[in-house]
C-alpha cells in the first residue's frame, strides 16, 4: 500500500470519527450508567429498535458470557424495549428519534459511544439477534479469549455472522419472551459461502447461505455481507467504517491468515428468522431504513413468504461449536 | 533436606499468593521476586498478605522484560536468598507466579530425594534446536541487542541486520559453550552455589546481560560447567506456540493435566478457578506415573500450532484466506474431471458411478444450471444448483464442494460449453485429475439437428474455448493429473483409458471392468467435419479422422473358420 492510499485511509478515518462527533447531538442519555465501568470490564455496544421480546434472552446471553456492561442505542422504540433496558443494573441506554440510515445504519452513534466509553476496552458490536460464538465458549468465558488475544498481541477477533433458520416456514413456531431463539431458528448452511479480498481496507468480503441462495440467487453481488469484526480491543482512534463488517485503520481487519495457517474465529449466529420477522419486514419496509434499499424485506414481502422455507435438505442442525470448527465456519487456531 | 521456591511473580497476585501458601504448607521455603514495575501500594499489600508466613522472603526488586537480563538478575537475587537463608534446602524451584503444582509436593520432594545430585534443566546446543523464533538462535550469542524487541521493533531488526552486514561478532567467554532450553528448572544446591559463586561470574554476567533472552541460556550454559548429572529437560510442564510465547491452561484441561502426570504446569489462567481448587486441595495424588508423562498434551498444543500455521488444506474461510500458492493445496481431497466423456458414452455418468462408486456430477459448471448428481437444487453444505450464484465465485464454488464432501471422491463433467471461470484453478490444483477426449463437443451437434450456419458457429466458439482450456492444462503452471486424447486416437482403444481412469479413481483396484460404456453411434461424424472443413471452419482438436468409408463398401465381417477335428 502505497503512502497515499495509507494517507486517504487516514483522512477517511478522521471523517468517520468527526461524524461520528456530529452525531452525537441525536443522542440523548436516558440512563448512563458508565460511572461503573472498572478499567478491565468487558463492554457491549448495540443499537435497536422495538427488539423488547429478544432483550431478556440477549442480556441474559451475554451476561452468562461475561460482559460487564451493555451500552445500548435505542432508536425511537415504541415497545418498551427503553424503559426494560433502563431498569437493568448494567445498562446504559442512550435514546434517538434520527435517522438510522443517515446514522450509516447506527455505526456514528456506536462510534461515538466507543471512542467516549471503550478506550482501552475489548468491545463487543453486535445486534440484539447476534449471538457470539467462539472456541471453547462452552468452557470459557469471554474474559479467557480476551486475555490471550492480549497475551498474543492481537487487538480484533473476527466472526462471521452465520444466518440461522428454522424448518418449515419461519413464522411457524411463536417465540416466548425469554427464550434461547436458537431453539427454534437452529438450522444454518455449512459451505455456500464465497469469499473475496477487499484491497482497499484489506479485510474479507463474504457472502452466502440461505439469504443469498433463496433471494439473491440471481443478483448475487447484492447478497448482505457476513464478515464482521465484532469484538476489538478499542482505542478511541479507532472508528467502524461499515457495520461492524470492517474498521479503520486498516490493519484491524486482517483477522485471518494470509499464508496457508488458521487464525482463531468466531461466529455470530444470525437468529434473525423467527416469527417476529414478518412483522419486522413489514414494519422496516414502510420505513426504508435498511442497507441496499431493503432488499432482503422487500424479498421477503413479495410473497415469498408465504412458501419462505430457509431449509433445504442439506441444512446442518446446530450442535455447539465444535460442530462448526469441524465444519470449516470457524476456527481454533492456535488456542488450544 | 527441602525443597526451595524462588518464585517470580508480576501480577494476579491472589493466585501466587494461593500457591505460595500451597508450597509453604507443605514445608518449601518460597523467596519471591516481584517485577520492579508493579506499583508500591500493590507490594505492600502482597507483602502485607503473605506476613503470617515464617518462611516467605521477599528479594530485591528487578525490572523484568521480556527478552532482558532483568529476569536472571532476579532469578540471581532470589536463588541466592534461598541458598544463604535456608541451609536445608538442597534443591531449588524456579517457577512464577502462574505456575501451578498438579501433584502433592510431597510427592515432588521424595522424587527430588531420589536423585538428590540431578539437575533438571532443559539444555540444548542452538544447533540442534529448531525452538526459536524470528531467526535469531545462534546470533543471540554473538550480536547486541540494545533496543527493546517489545517497544522498538524496527530498530532492533535493523540494528541486527546491521550487524551482520557487518559482520560484526561476539566474543564468548572462554569455555562457554551456548545451550538453550525453558527458563524453568531445578537445580541442586551444589549446581546453583557453583554457579552464583563462580569467580568468573563477574565476566560471565557480563556477557550474558547482552545477550538476546539471558532467561533461556545463562543457567542452561552454566549448569553444563559444574552439574555432574543434568537431566536435560525441565520438571515445570510448559507449551509453546509458534510465536514463542506459552500456551495457557483452562479449567478444561483438567483432564489433560490429571492424566499429565508432571509436577508443575504453567502458564494457568488466572481465573482457571476450578483448576486452581482441584490441584491445590488435592491431598492423595491422582496420578500413578512416577515420571512425568506429558505426550498427551504436547499432541494437543502440537496440534493447535499446526493448524495455526498450516491450516486445513483446501478450506477457505473467514480466517484462513491464503494468497495464490500458498494454499497448501488448492482443494482438500482428489477429485476427477471428465471432458468429452458423457458426449461420448451414452448415460456415462451413470457407468461411471457404478464402476467407481464415487459420486457422479454432470457438468457443474453448464450454463443452464449446476448439474448436481440426480440433478438435486441443492448439494452438501447446502450449495445452490443456480448458475448465477455459482458463477459469482466458481473458484469457491468448487473448493467448497471438495471441502463439504470430504471422504467422498467427486467426480464431474465439463466442457467447452461450461463457464471457464475454473479452466486455470483445476489446472494448478494438485488433486485434479482431469481426463479429456479433445474435439468431443463436436458430437451433440453432429447428432443435433440444427441448421448447418449456426452448427458452424457454434464449433467455431467451442473449439476456440477448448483450445483455451488445453493450453492451460499444458501450461507449466499446470500441477494436475493431466490426459489428453484427441477423439480420434480415443475411439481406436477405449477400454484401455478407461481402465485406467477408473483405477486412478478408485485407487488402484486391480479389477477388470466388467462392463463398458456404449458409444454413440458415429456413422457419418467423419463426413460431418469434412462439412465443417467445407464451410471454412477447421476442426483440429479431435485429429484425423477418416471420412467414413460408406457401409456398402466395406467387406462383410469375415467369418470364424470352423476347426474340423
Amino acid at each position: 500500500m502505497g503512502v497515499w492510499q495509507s494517507y486517504r485511509l487516514r483522512i477517511q478515518r478522521k471523517r468517520w470519527r468527526i461524524r461520528a462527533l456530529r452525531k452525537r447531538r441525536e443522542l440523548r442519555s436516558v440512563i448512563n450508567r458508565t460511572d461503573l465501568i472498572r478499567p478491565s470490564d468487558l463492554l457491549l455496544f448495540a443499537t435497536l429498535r422495538n427488539e423488547e421480546i429478544r432483550l431478556p434472552f440477549f442480556l441474559k446471553y451475554y451476561r452468562d458470557l461475561g460482559i460487564n456492561h451493555f451500552l445500548i442505542v435505542d432508536n425511537d422504540s415504541d415497545d418498551g424495549s427503553r424503559e426494560f433496558l433502563a431498569e437493568q443494573p448494567d445498562v446504559s441506554v442512550w435514546s434517538t428519534r434520527a435517522s438510522y440510515k443517515r446514522a450509516r445504519f447506527g455505526v456514528d452513534w456506536l462510534n461515538w459511544l466507543q471512542r467516549k466509553y471503550a478506550h482501552g476496552h475489548w468491545a463487543l458490536t453486535v445486534d440484539p439477534d447476534e449471538f457470539l460464538v467462539y472456541p471453547f465458549c462452552d468452557t470459557r468465558g469471554l474474559r479467557a479469549l480476551t486475555d490471550w488475544l492480549d497475551a498474543s498481541s492481537i487487538k480484533s477477533f473476527g466472526a462471521m455472522l452465520l444466518d440461522m433458520y428454522p424448518k418449515g416456514r419461519i413464522d411457524a413456531q411463536p417465540y416466548r419472551r425469554g427464550q434461547d431463539p436458537l431453539e427454534i431458528a437452529c438450522w444454518f448452511d455449512s459451505g455456500n459461502y464465497s469469499i473475496y479480498r477487499n484491497h482497499a481496507f484489506g479485510n474479507l468480503w463474504i457472502q452466502g447461505g440461505p439469504r443469498a441462495r433463496k433471494f439473491f440467487a440471481d443478483t448475487p453481488h447484492a447478497a448482505p455481507a457476513l464478515n464482521k469484526i465484532p469484538l476489538v480491543k478499542w482505542d478511541k482512534s479507532y472508528a467502524y467504517v461499515s457495520s461492524t463488517h470492517m474498521l479503520l485503520p486498516r490493519g484491524l481487519n486482517l483477522v485471518y491468515d494470509e499464508w496457508g495457517g488458521e487464525k482463531a474465529s468466531g461466529l455470530l449466529l444470525h437468529a434473525k428468522f423467527i416469527d417476529t420477522f414478518a412483522a419486522k419486514a413489514a414494519e422496516e419496509l414502510g420505513r426504508g431504513q435498511h442497507y441496499a434499499a431493503s432488499q432482503e424485506y422487500r424479498a421477503y414481502a413479495e410473497g415469498l413468504a408465504e412458501n419462505a422455507d430457509l431449509w433445504c435438505k442439506w441444512s446442518e442442525k446446530y450442535i455447539n461449536w465444535r460442530q462448526l470448527e469441524i465444519l470449516g465456519l470457524m476456527s481454533k487456531g492456535n488456542w488450544a | 533436606m527441602t525443597l526451595g521456591v524462588v518464585m517470580l511473580v508480576h501480577t494476579a497476585f491472589d493466585r501466587a499468593e494461593q500457591v505460595i501458601r500451597h508450597w509453604t504448607s507443605a514445608g518449601c521455603p518460597v523467596v519471591i521476586h516481584v517485577d520492579r514495575i508493579v506499583q508500591r501500594r500493590q507490594f505492600s499489600a502482597f507483602q502485607a498478605a503473605l506476613s503470617d508466613l515464617p518462611n516467605v522472603r521477599f528479594c530485591e526488586r528487578f525490572r523484568c522484560e521480556w527478552g532482558t537480563w532483568g529476569i536472571v538478575a532476579a532469578t540471581q537475587a532470589g536463588s541466592e536468598m534461598m541458598l544463604a537463608q535456608f541451609p536445608d534446602v538442597r534443591h531449588v524451584y524456579l517457577a512464577s507466579g502462574s505456575c501451578l503444582p498438579l501433584r502433592p509436593v510431597r510427592e515432588l520432594i521424595r522424587y527430588l530425594g531420589a536423585r538428590p545430585l540431578t539437575d533438571f534443566i532443559e539444555s540444548a546446543t542452538t544447533a540442534d534446536v529448531p525452538w526459536t523464533v524470528g531467526g535469531l538462535d545462534e546470533e543471540r550469542f554473538t550480536l547486541r541487542f540494545p533496543f527493546s524487541w517489545r517497544r522498538h521493533r524496527r530498530l532492533f531488526d535493523r540494528y541486527v541486520n546491521f550487524q551482520r552486514r557487518i559482520k560484526f561478532r561476539r566474543k564468548i567467554p572462554e569455555g562457554i559453550i551456548p545451550h538453550m532450553g525453558s527458563q524453568w528448572w531445578c537445580l541442586t544446591r551444589r549446581t546453583l552455589s557453583a554457579i552464583l559463586q563462580d569467580p568468573r561470574r563477574a565476566e560471565f554476567d557480563r556477557y550474558f546481560s547482552k545477550v538476546w533472552i539471558p532467561d533461556e541460556s545463562y543457567f542452561q550454559s552454566l549448569v553444563r560447567l559444574y552439574g555432574t548429572d543434568v537431566q536435560s529437560r525441565s520438571l515445570t510442564l510448559s507449551k509453546f506456540d509458534f510465536q514463542g510465547k506459552p500456551h495457557i491452561f483452562y479449567d478444561d484441561h483438567l483432564q489433560l493435566l490429571r492424566r499429565s502426570d508432571c509436577f508443575v504446569a504453567r502458564k494457568i489462567w488466572p481465573h482457571a478457578d476450578r483448576l486452581y481448587e482441584t490441584f491445590l486441595n488435592e491431598a492423595v495424588s491422582a496420578m500413578k506415573g512416577s515420571e512425568p508423562n506429558p505426550g498427551k498434551i504436547d499432541r494437543v498444543f502440537a496440534k493447535a500450532v499446526d493448524r495455526r500455521t498450516r491450516g486445513r488444506p483446501g478450506l477457505y474461510m473467514q480466517s484462513r484466506f491464503p494468497n495464490e500458492n500458498w494454499e497448501n493445496g488448492v482443494s482438500t481431497a482428489p477429485y476427477s474431471v471428465f471432458e468429452g466423456f458423457s458426449e461420448l458414452f451414452i448415460d456415462f455418468e451413470a457407468w461411471l458411478a457404478k464402476a467407481t462408486g464415487a459420486r457422479v456430477h454432470g457438468h457443474l459448471f453448464a450454463p443452464e444450471r449446476v448439474e448436481f448428481d440426480g440433478r438435486q437444487t441443492t448439494f452438501t453444505g447446502a450449495l445452490s444448483d443456480h448458475a448465477a450464484l455459482r458463477d459469482y465465485n466458481a473458484r469457491m464454488f468448487l473448493t467448497n464442494l471438495i471441502w463439504n464432501t470430504r471422504g467422498e471422491r467427486q467426480c464431474f463433467q465439463f466442457g467447452p460449453r461450461d463457464s471457464q471461470y475454473v479452466s486455470w484453478d483445476i489446472a494448478k490444483d494438485i488433486n485434479a485429475q482431469i481426463s479429456v477426449i479433445s474435439g468431443a463437443w463436436a458430437v451433440p451437434l453432429f447428432q443435433s439437428n440444427r441448421n448447418f450456419a449456426d452448427l458452424r458457429n457454434e464449433a467455431a466458439m467451442l473449439q476456440k474455448i477448448e483450445a483455451d482450456h488445453l493450453n492451460a492444462l499444458r501450461s507449466p503452471y499446470a500441477k494436475a493429473r493431466i490426459r489428453i486424447w484427441t477423439m480420434a486416437s480415443f475411439i481406436e482403444n477405449p477400454m484401455e483409458v478407461l481402465q485406467t481412469i477408473v483405477d486412478e479413481a478408485t485407487g488402484k483396484s486391480l479389477r477388470r471392468l466388467a462392463e463398458a460404456p456404449r458409444m454413440v453411434e458415429l456413422t457419418g461424424f467423419g463426413q460431418f467435419l469434412q462439412n465443417l472443413k467445407n464451410q471454412g471452419m477447421h476442426p483440429y482438436l479431435m485429429g484425423d479422422f477418416p471420412i467414413d468409408a460408406a457401409p456398402e463398401n466395406a467387406p462383410p465381417p469375415a467369418r470364424k473358420p470352423y476347426l474340423v477335428r
